[in-house]
């Protein structure tokens, strides 16, 4: 175990992927160089040009090229730099990738991830801010994997690598430069299975990527200033997703709030409300309550952006409503 | 220009008899269509034959073949089976695809027929992608990818255009110029007549070639093949062909001019390869009548396997959304 910022778990994973397995490939625009996060920092020295592959500003075309790179063979790691620009992608990526193996009757497979990274909070503007996961869960045969903390990252991006489907690894760069303990190799974490990081009986927070550690903070809040304990999950992955751990807790605790930072209307957490409900029905004391962004696109100006981002107050005052639901 | 030598005689009947398997398969799913026995959008190659089997003819079969949403010819000429190619139309589990891909997703791995697709361009960078896994496992198989002249208008065109010529991938571009895209002409799509033309400015090898020309198809790719074998890329070569059918069966067609099709149906690209070949003495009329004959009974077994296959179990549609 050693410290690693978000960027360096990541860039840790890839190296190790690359060297256990030489049909591992990097494409994207600047990765050669490191791209603008350094992520990718280094691999083109370790592991050559070839293997490490600068692309034009060409997503469509670069996603294809990684799309039959899988189908034949190779396990590439694609780099869509701003999950805004993976709209210029969709057609390899909906109509391709996620159909490939189904069209084919299973004779293909499309061992291919997606890496991107979506997300506010630093005055980018509507066009390099935006949380586009939803759209992705949407589609058949497309995996969606959104870690919260860089050990997750680092573990959930080697599964991701070696799955035999493609994969969306969606990362928020507000995460990026936060440390903490990272193994070294990394150890691979299964798709599928969330984490539980705070037990508490009264109510359940599942938490979406930035949205996590925001929710540790409610919690504790929540706890120190008015006893209410909550439960925070974290599901690591939306497809596939470990909805059993999720209902359990919510049976349990009959209060649920969901929180991403993608805009709430036709986000995921409504697909999430919609399961939840159905499997935790009879024990609900209040409406799933769901934190997301509001129905704008995301501005540049300081106190509009910082208004407009879901957070720790939210998910408090979220928690409070239910609670005192009927009351 | 002189003009190409006639390939040898067992290679002319074989280029002959995929001609006649694609001729006719294509005929008789027009019929099936008809009566609803083949599913969904049909689009048809007849015309097109020429240009299928003088390229996949000279194709191993770990070499790779794309196709877009008028795949039926390229797969059968890449050495999918005609029977298995009939029960995936009719929707059948016999099809090459479990009768859950169609007309337009047909895919033979085992052939190399890596996949054709429905969205118009989308195979493109699919193709260079192919290429690339061969170039880096070292390996000297080719990846050919056929589009219509309605494919170069699209943005993965121009993208894929320009990202084989900087890497220099053993990936051949076959065009095939039909003079429509869907329902328009070509020059209300483009001010550039030849596709080969719009590619001039990357400096690669391009030629166009009468598509019903089946030894100036057969020399032409046969060059450029050789080249992409030793790992040299991309090509481009462009096939000027006729759509003799509708852009799908059941198209209406009230945009084709009758004289060009009168003009057409005289470079019938099998009639004139038959007329080609007796002519130089490489088979003669016998020969050309008994291929015509087996392949008919060949596509007639096709149907009758096709029709005699179940239909897929439904729970394999949600078996297959993921590999495992």
């Amino acid at each position: 175990m050693t410290e690693a910022t978000f960027v360096e778990a990541v860039n840790r994973a890839l190296a190790h992927a690359m060297r256990e397995d030489e049909r591992v490939i990097v494409l994207g625009e600047d990765v050669a160089e490191g791209g603008p996060y350094l992520v990718t920092a280094g691999l083109a020295d370790e592991f050559g040009r070839g293997r490490v592959r600068n692309t034009p500003i060409s997503e469509g075309a670069v996603c294809g090229v990684a799309v039959g790179a899988a189908q034949s063979g190779l396990k590439p790691v694609v780099e869509i730099m701003f999950i805004d620009f993976i709209t210029l992608a969709l057609d390899q990526l909906v109509n391709q990738a996620a159909k490939a193996h189904f069209m084919s009757g299973g004779q293909l497979n499309v061992p291919l991830v997606v890496r991107t990274q979506g997300g506010s909070g630093q005055r980018n503007g509507a066009q390099h801010s935006q949380s586009l996961e939803a759209w992705l869960t949407h589609v058949p045969g497309l995996k969606v994997v959104m870690p919260s903390g860089a050990a997750d990252a680092a573990g959930l991006l080697l599964s991701a690598i070696a799955d035999p489907n493609p994969v969306v690894f969606v990362e928020n760069k507000s995460l990026y430069f936060r440390k903490e303990a990272v193994a070294d190799p990394p150890e691979p974490i299964p798709l599928g299975q969330s984490q539980t990081l705070r037990d508490g009986k009264d109510v359940t927070i599942v938490a979406l990527s930035r949205l996590v550690e925001d929710a540790m903070q409610a919690a504790e809040t929540l706890a120190n200033e008015s006893g209410i304990e909550a439960e925070v999950i974290d599901p690591r992955t939306l497809v596939p997703l470990d909805l059993d751990t999720l209902a359990k807790s919510l049976r349990r605790t009959g209060r649920g709030i969901i929180a991403h930072e993608a805009v709430t209307a036709g986000g995921f957490g409504a697909e999430l409300a919609a399961q939840l409900q159905a499997a935790a029905f009879d024990y609900l004391e209040a409406p799933i309550q769901r934190i997301g962004a509001p129905y704008t696109p995301v501005p540049v100006s300081p106190p509009l952006e910082d208004a407009y981002r879901p957070g720790a107050a939210d998910i408090v005052q979220a928690a409070k409503t239910a609670m005192d639901w009927g009351l | 220009m002189t003009q190409p030598p006639a390939p040898d005689a067992e290679t002319a009947r074989e280029l002959l008899r995929a001609m006649w398997r694609i001729r006719l398969f294509e005929e008789r799913v027009a019929q099936l269509k008809r009566t609803l026995v083949v599913h969904g959008l049909i689009h048809l190659s007849i015309g097109g034959e020429g240009v299928a089997a003088a390229v996949c003819g000279q194709l191993r079969d770990d070499d790779a073949v794309y196709s877009g949403h008028r795949a039926h010819g390229h797969a059968i000429a890449k050495g999918a089976p005609v029977d298995r190619v009939m029960a995936e139309l009719m929707g059948r589990v016999d099809g090459l695809c479990q009768g859950v891909g169609g007309s337009m997703h047909l895919v033979d791995k085992k052939h190399g027929f890596m996949g054709a697709t429905g969205v118009v361009g989308g195979n493109l960078p699919l193709a260079l992608g192919t290429a690339l896994a061969h170039h880096l496992q070292s390996r000297d198989q080719v990846s050919v990818v056929f589009f219509g002249d309605g494919a170069v208008q699209a943005g993965h065109f121009n993208e894929t255009v320009n990202l084989a010529a900087l890497w220099r991938l053993p990936l051949i571009f076959v065009c095939e110029n039909n003079g429509f895209a869907e329902f328009t002409s070509r020059e209300e799509h483009s001010t550039i007549e030849r596709v080969s033309d719009v590619v001039a400015p990357y400096g690669f090898e391009r030629e166009t070639v009468s598509g019903s020309d089946v030894p100036a198809v057969y020399e032409a790719f046969g060059r450029f093949l050789r080249e992409a074998r030793k790992g040299e890329g991309p090509f481009l070569l462009e096939c000027l062909t006729y759509r003799r059918r509708g852009h799908y069966e059941g198209d209406q067609q009230k945009y084709r001019d009758a004289a060009a099709e009168q003009e057409w149906a005289q470079r019938d690209p099998v009639t004139r390869f038959i007329d080609f070949l007796i002519g130089d003495e490489v088979i003669d009329e016998r020969t050309a009548a008994a291929i015509e004959r087996e392949v008919a009974q060949e596509i007639e077994d096709a149907v009758r396997f096709a029709r005699d296959s179940p239909f897929p179990d439904p729970t394999i549609t949600a078996e297959l959304v993921y590999a495992k």
